[in-house]
């Protein structure tokens, strides 16, 4: 085996991956070098995963191609991967909790003869992969009886064998606290020591300049850049993962226009949740548009949860329309005019077995209650109004929401907010995952809708989309409100600099 | 792109595959079909005592308390659960007539009592999956275990010796006929009809699917999945009261031991070979019926056909699996290619 430090371990090259409606990978580079800790940025939907699950066999790449060592790779399975020294751990911990540590640690290698198992070997086995990590625990204990700090440490274990060449660690610090992740930094060193090639998968900073040798910044789908992490500034990071340039559109929309201030519609006085958000204070305006910008896990979509009364506030107050309000629910919300569009799509957007026109007359039929259905005749002709007015791309408006690309699926959601006639609109991340031209389409109905009124509030982990969409942007860092910028403060270089903090050089 | 889609979608034939509402009906009709061999005059239909007789109308008119108890399943499978105990309910519903037909209750109170006593067991299902979060299966199998030896006791406050009743009113609802027509098909039309207007005509059948369908985003929309899902039980709960007001009356008596055993499963097989998912998030309600009807029309065919009845059941395992595998995306993709593929 060459163990040329100079030989890549891994090399991804021009690596494509398309789902429907959107392009995940678009020729993406990667190379791993032999006891290096490679950090893998990006903001959600940038593309990590896609790119690691294609590297550990959990998923087929169209085009491009993977050398280990200087061979060319292929496999269609993780286990295929795993056999060429190739592991994951994945953020949730992927083990059987009311197992035992020994069960867990040998399930898919099982010893021993004629199908039986021999649990001896099976222990020798656990020990032998927990000396590994210099962890010393009860391997005849359920794995679900440990805190989830031991439980990371037992999933690294499992993943890690003699001829382990490359690990994959994705947000293993998630749920983790500082002492816990200090110890699993010394023992990635350690793997590190021994010619281990690391991948890194995390949004804390400081730690990806605490652990990593070399970053990767993924955004969109693109590789945005490659170095190594003494050179890179904290500052040139935050703007390669959120900072892309001006396109042409939004560069219309960032010469501000001087819309007049209308009332506050909603005011926010120390309003937060304990290990959720510290508390903020928030006001949104009619006709004003403010923007959300943070990294991932900054506080984003906990804000506008908050907000909108899909997470409960438990300190603070919160006024719409000049009235108070003390139990928050999305229902009150969307009675009392606040319309909310989720992050996630699939999980907490849409109906998918239901067609475009039952979705979008949702939100609105849950304010007039079940009563009242709203007729048939006038749902199709609502529907038909925002497939054109949003240039849905559908055959018809019976056509199931899941069948839909991203960006079609996205405008419906939308749709549905508008449906319900809000005052004020929650946007988080009204842009993620979906082509450039809808990703355009989107930007400008954001201010239009804002110069009729509306107020607005956008969380987006993309600056250029805040900057253009924005009279106003609050920033978000470790789950805390800093600071608000207006007008002519507004520009990526102030933005970027507010979201590293004052250690940011 | 959408316009080549189009035109696959639009020739007939493709339609007719892709429909979900052909197989269970063909299903029916092959079944007829292989009847009318077996027994030449299968299709007579004769009027005797002054109503309709005949193999079509005996399978219409065995198959309407399972349809009935299959509706209400539809529903409650619609929001992603599933309600085991409409056997026990009927019990329930039954050990109630008896009892207070004993006590000497006008017949009219009695049957209102009986659809109360649904209404009852609905709420505490409903309880326990909307209020207290309980696994539908686990939640509904505390009733289905109890409800049965609820109505024993129930028997008991009269002595329980002799749990048989005579009610004009309530056997005029089961096994008497408004002019040709036997009284519990009118019946089960009659509910047919009202829970379609109940769930199209109000916004209650969008939120139960909505709700099944996915419920974090549901409630995101606005709509209270909990109530909705406390809706869903109940009205599953009092028609399987329905149900068992016909089943009660047609023995007149009360058997919480025996009466409607197994119901609960022809009612998931009915719902399931209608088209529903047990995933939720859709009410196919013509289509619950239709699979009714295959379960009776099966059964009816065994008894004509002179095999043994023990043949009945694994018969019946055959053809359902038979329907549920042609439901298949995957079987079907098979045939067609074209119909199975999820369009982009």
């Amino acid at each position: 085996m060459n163990m040329n430090a100079s030989t890549p371990r891994v090399e991804m090259r021009g690596i494509c991956k398309a789902f429907p409606g959107v392009l995940a990978l678009d020729n993406v580079n990667l190379t791993l070098m032999p006891g290096e800790v490679h950090a893998l940025l990006g903001e959600n939907g940038a593309g990590k995963s896609t790119l690691i699950k294609i590297l550990t066999g959990a998923s087929t790449k169209d085009s491009g191609e993977i050398l280990l060592e200087g061979k060319p790779l292929s496999f269609q399975t993780t286990g295929e991967a795993q056999a060429l020294g190739i592991s994951t751990v994945y953020q949730e911990v992927n083990l059987i909790p009311a197992m035992s540590v020994t069960k867990n640690l040998t399930l898919e290698k099982t010893v021993g003869r004629f199908g039986m198992i021999s649990w001896r070997k099976a222990r020798e086995m656990a020990r032998e992969k927990l000396r590994r990590l210099k962890l010393d625990i009860d391997i005849e204990q359920a794995v679900g009886s440990y805190s989830v700090a031991v439980q990371q440490l037992v999933a690294i274990a499992r993943a890690l064998d003699d001829d382990t060449r490359v690990l994959v660690l994705d947000e293993p610090t998630a749920s983790l606290d500082a002492q816990e992740t200090a110890a699993l930094f010394d023992i990635i060193r350690d793997l590190k020591s021994r010619g281990i090639a690391v991948v890194f998968i995390t949004h804390f900073l400081d730690q990806v300049y605490e652990i990593s040798d070399r970053i990767s910044v993924l955004r969109n789908g693109n590789l945005v850049g490659t170095g190594l992490a003494k050179d890179i500034t904290r500052n040139e990071l935050i703007s390669m993962m959120i900072g892309r340039e001006l396109g042409e559109v939004e560069a219309t929309f960032a010469a501000k226009s001087n819309a007049t201030k209308g009332e506050p519609v909603l005011v926010a006085e120390g309003l937060g949740r304990k290990r959720t958000l510290k508390p903020f204070n928030l006001t949104l305006r009619a006709g004003e548009a403010v923007g959300l910008s943070g990294l991932l896990g900054s506080g984003r979509t906990e804000l506008t949860k908050i907000l909108f009364g899909a997470i409960r506030h438990d300190s603070g107050t919160l006024s719409v329309g000049g009235k108070s309000v003390g139990r928050s629910s999305p229902r009150y919300s969307i009675n009392s005019g606040i319309a909310f569009c989720p992050e996630d799509r699939k999980a907490e957007g849409l109906v998918g077995e239901l067609s475009i026109r039952e979705n979008i007359v949702m939100s609105m039929q849950a304010k007039r209650g079940w009563l009242s259905r709203v007729p048939r005749r006038d749902q199709e002709r609502l529907a038909e109004e925002m497939i054109k007015a949003l240039a849905i791309a559908t055959p018809n408006a019976d056509k199931p929401v899941g069948q839909l690309s991203g960006g079609n699926q996205q405008k419906v959601v939308l749709a549905r907010a508008l449906a319900s006639q809000p005052s004020i609109l929650l946007l988080d991340e009204p842009t993620r995952g979906i082509d450039v031209g809808a990703h355009a389409e989107i930007i400008t109905l954001i201010r239009e809708l804002c110069q009729k009124g509306l107020a607005l509030l956008v969380a987006s982990s993309e600056l250029d989309e805040i900057i253009a969409s924005s009279d106003r942007v609050a920033v978000l860092r470790d789950r805390e409100k800093i600071g608000e910028i207006e007008g002519a403060d507004i520009n990526r270089e102030k933005i970027i600099q507010m979201i590293a903090g004052d250690d940011g050089h | 792109m959408v316009t080549e889609r189009k035109n696959i979608d639009e020739t007939w034939l493709n339609r007719l595959k892709g429909s979900r509402a052909i197989w269970p009906l063909l299903a029916l009709a092959v079944i007829l079909i292989v009847d009318g061999f077996i027994s030449p005059n299968f299709y007579d239909i004769r009027i005797v005592e002054g109503r309709l007789f005949g193999n079509l109308i005996d399978i219409l008119y065995r198959a309407t308390p399972t349809a009935i108890v299959a509706l209400g399943m539809a529903v409650v499978i619609g929001t992603k659960g599933i309600d085991l105990s409409v056997g026990s309910t009927i019990a329930i519903a039954g050990a109630i007539i008896a009892w207070r037909i004993h006590a000497g209750d006008s017949h009219f109170a009695i049957l209102l009592m009986a659809l109360g006593a649904g209404i009852a067991c609905g709420v505490w299902n409903g309880f326990l999956v909307a209020g207290l979060g309980i696994q539908p299966i686990i939640a509904t199998l505390i009733l289905m275990v109890s409800g049965r030896g609820i109505g024993m006791l129930i028997n008991l406050f009269y002595g329980g010796t002799d749990p048989s009743f005579e009610s004009a009113l309530l056997q005029g609802l089961s096994t008497g006929h408004i002019w040709l027509i036997p009284t519990r098909i009118i019946v089960g039309l009659a509910i047919f009809a009202a829970l379609w207007l109940v769930l199209r005509k109000t916004a209650l059948g969008l939120f139960i699917e909505a709700v099944g369908g996915n419920a974090a985003a549901s409630s995101l929309a606005g709509v209270n999945a909990r109530i909705i899902i406390f809706v869903a039980y109940i009205v599953c709960g009092l028609l399987a009261a329905c149900a068992g007001v016909i089943l009660t009356a047609d023995t007149h008596t009360s058997d919480p031991v025996s009466v409607a055993l197994y119901i609960e499963l022809d009612a998931i097989l009915a719902v399931v070979i209608g088209g529903g998912s047990l995933a939720g998030g859709r009410i196919y309600l013509g289509m619950t019926v239709i699979g009714a009807l295959v379960i009776q029309a099966l059964t009816t065919s065994i008894l004509i056909s002179g095999l043994p009845p023990e043949y009945n059941l694994i018969i019946k395992a055959l053809v359902v699996v038979f329907v549920l595998l042609l439901q298949s995306k995957n079987v079907r993709a098979l045939f067609s290619k074209k119909a199975a593929r999820p369009s982009p």
